[in-house]
């Protein structure tokens, strides 16, 4: 039984019928030729969603006013507040704690550790389960340069590298001292690595690396992460207090102008709730779930954006937030396989991408970026794509080709994981191609940080994928693991020196709380001539189909 | 606003489903409500497609939270299923209800000071687990299909490794637990000898170790330093020469020819 329908079908034999003689010509090393670099330019101004200026524009207000960032962002970054600041009788505290963490990912999850373990309470809010985060769907695994032929400064070069130079320097070498850190305390908290009989860790090649330096748990090294810091959180109940199902909406300064707390806002009773704290680590992650421009994403539900929309009230300026990392090969067909990432791996073991009418339309081994370009180029431009039942286009990878030209056999071999996912609603990535299509992979920009995790508002540290800089506009596979536990790390650690060294004074007892930034910010977007803005942070994603909608009557919003 | 440019409007549409015209509607039933969803959607699009809008029982999406764990039986068949509601897909007369909470056993432990050997331990913490009747439901209701009575029966016997390594695919979504009639939280036990495997019988990592000595020691931060000065032309420079690692070299054996900055 075969997953595609009867349609599908019949297309798939236009990719048979040119398969030989294009495994033919993949034996002699003829290859589509790649893009020079004047076409690489060309097809990244006009099809890649970063550069292209429609479906961008200028935020008109905050920090980074005059700046062009998707529409998706700059419409949340010119939101107003899900309350109405004068309402709120800000004497009345529902929590008080030394430390809240804001988002129960990879990243926060570590800051609460570490904090706690300096002697801090923690309160660790966020708007789903514990641990419902991208870094659960990291696959790939973790670097760190702890091979006797490597050192960080090899691993800071090859994350410049990979980040076109972009990146900021003072954190790519915080990420990269403290990355054999970072894997030694995952070892001690039991984490089940990779490793040879002797304990040596195994460590592998990722795209772009010069040494071997990616570690993992199996293909789910993400999972295990954040399954064993989240177990190590719960043994540390009586100082981490979680409150799932419970987003921060907005940041709360105090007089001084420092961040002390968070209003929150519990999604089931409705209630807000008043944090007080004496220091804040925002780690919401990243934005995948705007769908920018339409791409569907790889991202876990709550990925809205909550934690920049916060900020940025707040006057925190934010880096790179116009760049985006798209996968070049989502799954665009099994619906129920959508946004599910197909690795570099595939078109590494030979696959080409073909369209539909059984033509090669570019090289299959362009950078990300160049990758994904040709493909929408393919789809909008040439329309050369392959619909499928439910609306989405694609274009064919053809993994067959790898058992043509590795024996049969290959396929299962290197892509057990993905040889499942198919095989599951009936289809053989061995013997019929799969159809993919750019997904929205990883928010590069977000809060502007230093080395310390601290953000331009005192007393508000940030860490992982809500923040911008470490990775510049272009991120290495196995450094986004790293990143949320090197920063949420140094989080908890520089939160907790910055409460004991000032606590007497402004941190501690006689400051007044205070929502005044909302009201100017406010009063910016009516000044600005921003009419309508949308309510923010989104908090859930909204999949509502039309029918539905037209009949949801006097739902206000 | 000037809104006279039209965007190239690509036509992947997010998570929303938009069926092409003439799909083939089913009914389905959630938590007994009948609704008519297109065919081919998992149990999570077609709910969605329902009018739901998620809040609990909803996490990564693809397949590895344990958010959306998912009871159904068919309309006229007596028999339980269970799947993730993000993998499964909807099929005609599935009465459908999710688990997005199941309240489980969870005692608390210090990793660092065992207080007696690890198999003494889970006894000590996880005293039901050695009631185990054997019955197989967890193992016939895992979405992950993972042999849970298996890994039970291991734990119980005290091969933690063995249990270890088969309960790691678990996505702690909890249906094992809900459906125990020892009233077992396997999945917590297991997380737990994961823990105890990971951090006493995998031997640990030796180069590691002496690496973070010297990370500890401040060995690169000169180093690193000197990197955040220099400018592009000359990170570039050291991109483009650097030698690379071999695939298939010994683990730990390769050298770069210039060791000064190892």
């Amino acid at each position: 039984m075969s997953g595609y329908t009867p349609e599908l079908k019949e297309l798939i034999k236009k990719v048979e019928a040119t398969r030989p003689t294009r495994v033919e010509r993949a034996r002699k090393n003829q290859h589509f030729p790649a893009l020079t670099m004047e076409q690489r330019k060309e097809w990244l101004n006009k099809y890649h969603p970063d550069y292209k200026s429609d479906g961008r524009r200028a935020v008109k207000v905050g920090p980074n006013k005059g700046e062009v960032f998707p529409e998706e962002v700059v419409n949340l970054l010119e939101s107003r507040s899900r309350i109405t600041p004068k309402d709120i009788d800000l004497t009345k505290i529902d929590y008080e704690t030394d430390v809240l963490v804001i988002g129960a990912g990879g990243a926060g999850t570590s800051a609460a550790l570490i904090a706690q373990e300096n002697g801090c309470k923690v309160i660790v809010a966020t708007k789903l389960r514990h641990g419902d985060s991208n870094t659960v769907m990291a696959e790939g695994g973790i670097q760190g340069a702890d091979q006797e032929g490597d050192s960080p400064y090899y691993h800071f070069i090859d994350a410049m590298g990979g980040g076109h130079f972009s990146n900021q320097p003072d954190l790519v070498a915080a990420l990269t001292n403290d990355a054999p850190l970072v894997l030694h305390w995952l070892e001690s908290l039991g984490l089940m690595f990779d490793k040879y009989p002797d304990g040596r860790m195994l460590a592998r090649h990722g795209g772009g690396t010069c040494r071997r330096r990616m570690h993992s748990a199996g293909d789910m090294t993400g999972a295990e992460i954040m399954r064993v810091l989240r177990d190590e959180a719960r043994n540390r109940s009586e100082d981490i207090k979680v409150l799932e199902f419970s987003p921060a909406v907005e940041l709360l300064l105090n007089n001084e102008g420092r961040c002390s707390g968070a209003i929150l806002y519990n999604l089931e009773t409705k209630e807000y709730y008043i944090v007080k704290a004496k220091a804040v680590v925002m780690a919401t992650g990243g934005f995948g779930r705007l769908h920018i421009q339409g791409f569907p994403t790889t991202n876990h539900y709550g990925a809205t954006a909550d934690g920049i929309v916060m900020a940025y009230r707040a006057g925190v300026r934010m880096k790179d937030l116009d760049s985006t990392q798209y996968h070049p090969t989502g799954a665009v067909y099994p619906e129920q396989n959508v946004g599910l990432l197909i690795t570099e791996k595939v078109r590494g073991l030979g696959s080409q991408l073909i369209n539909i009418d059984g033509e090669e339309f570019c090289f299959p081994l362009e950078p990300r970026d160049i990758e994904s370009s040709c493909i929408i180029r393919e789809c909008l431009e040439k329309e050369k794509g392959i619909m499928t039942p439910v609306g989405r286009v694609g274009v064919w990878l053809d993994s067959p080709m790898i058992e043509a030209l590795h024996g049969e056999g290959t396929v299962r071999k290197e892509l057990p994981a993905k040889c499942i996912q198919f095989k599951r609603y009936g289809i053989d990535i061995s013997k019929e191609p799969m159809l993919v299509y750019p997904t929205l992979h990883y928010q590069n920009g977000g809060l502007q940080i230093n080395d310390k995790g601290e953000t331009t508002v005192p007393g508000l540290y940030s860490a992982g994928e809500v923040t911008g800089g470490v990775h510049g506009r272009n991120r290495l596979m196995g450094n986004s693991l790293l990143d949320i536990l090197v920063f949420g790390r140094r989080t908890g650690l520089n939160a907790t020196e910055y409460i004991k060294t000032g606590v007497k004074g402004s941190r501690g007892q006689g400051v007044k709380l205070t929502l005044e930034h909302v009201e100017k910010f406010e009063k910016e977007l009516k000044a600005a001539g921003v009419k309508e803005p949308v309510v923010g942070p989104m908090i859930l994603p909204e999949y509502t189909p039309d029918h539905v909608k037209k009949r949801q009557w006097g739902v206000a919003c | 606003m000037a809104k006279d440019k039209k965007p190239i409007k690509p036509l992947a549409t997010g998570d929303k489903t938009i069926p092409p015209e003439g799909a083939k509607m089913i009914p389905i039933y959630i938590m007994g409500r009948e609704y008519m969803v297109p065919e081919t959607l998992t149990i999570m699009k077609a709910t969605e497609y329902a009018g739901y809008q998620y809040m609990r029982g909803c996490g990564c999406r693809g397949g590895i939270c344990g958010a959306c764990g998912t009871f159904y039986r068919f309309l006229g068949d007596y028999k339980l299923r269970s799947g993730l509601a993000c993998q499964t897909v909807a099929q005609p007369n599935m009465v459908i209800v999710q688990l997005p909470f199941f309240p489980s056993n969870r005692p608390s432990y210090n990793l660092e000071k065992l207080e007696n050997s690890p198999h003494e331990e889970l006894r000590r913490l996880y005293p039901e687990v050695f009631k185990c009747v054997g019955c197989g439901t967890c193992t016939r209701t895992c979405p992950m299909d993972i042999d849970v009575m298996d890994y039970v029966a291991l734990m119980k016997r005290g091969d933690l490794k063995g249990a270890a390594l088969k309960s790691f695919d678990c996505v702690m979504c909890g249906l094992c637990a809900s459906r125990c009639p020892a009233q077992i939280s396997q999945f917590t036990a297991a997380m737990f000898v994961r823990r105890l495997y990971g951090k006493y019988i995998l031997p640990t990592a030796e180069h590691l170790k002496k690496r973070v000595e010297s990370v500890k020691g401040g060995k690169y931060l000169k180093m690193l330093e000197e990197l955040t000065k220099k400018n592009t032309d000359e990170l570039k420079k050291l991109y483009t020469e650097r030698e690379r690692e071999p695939d298939l070299a010994e683990p730990g054996k390769w050298m770069p020819k210039d060791a000064s900055h190892l």
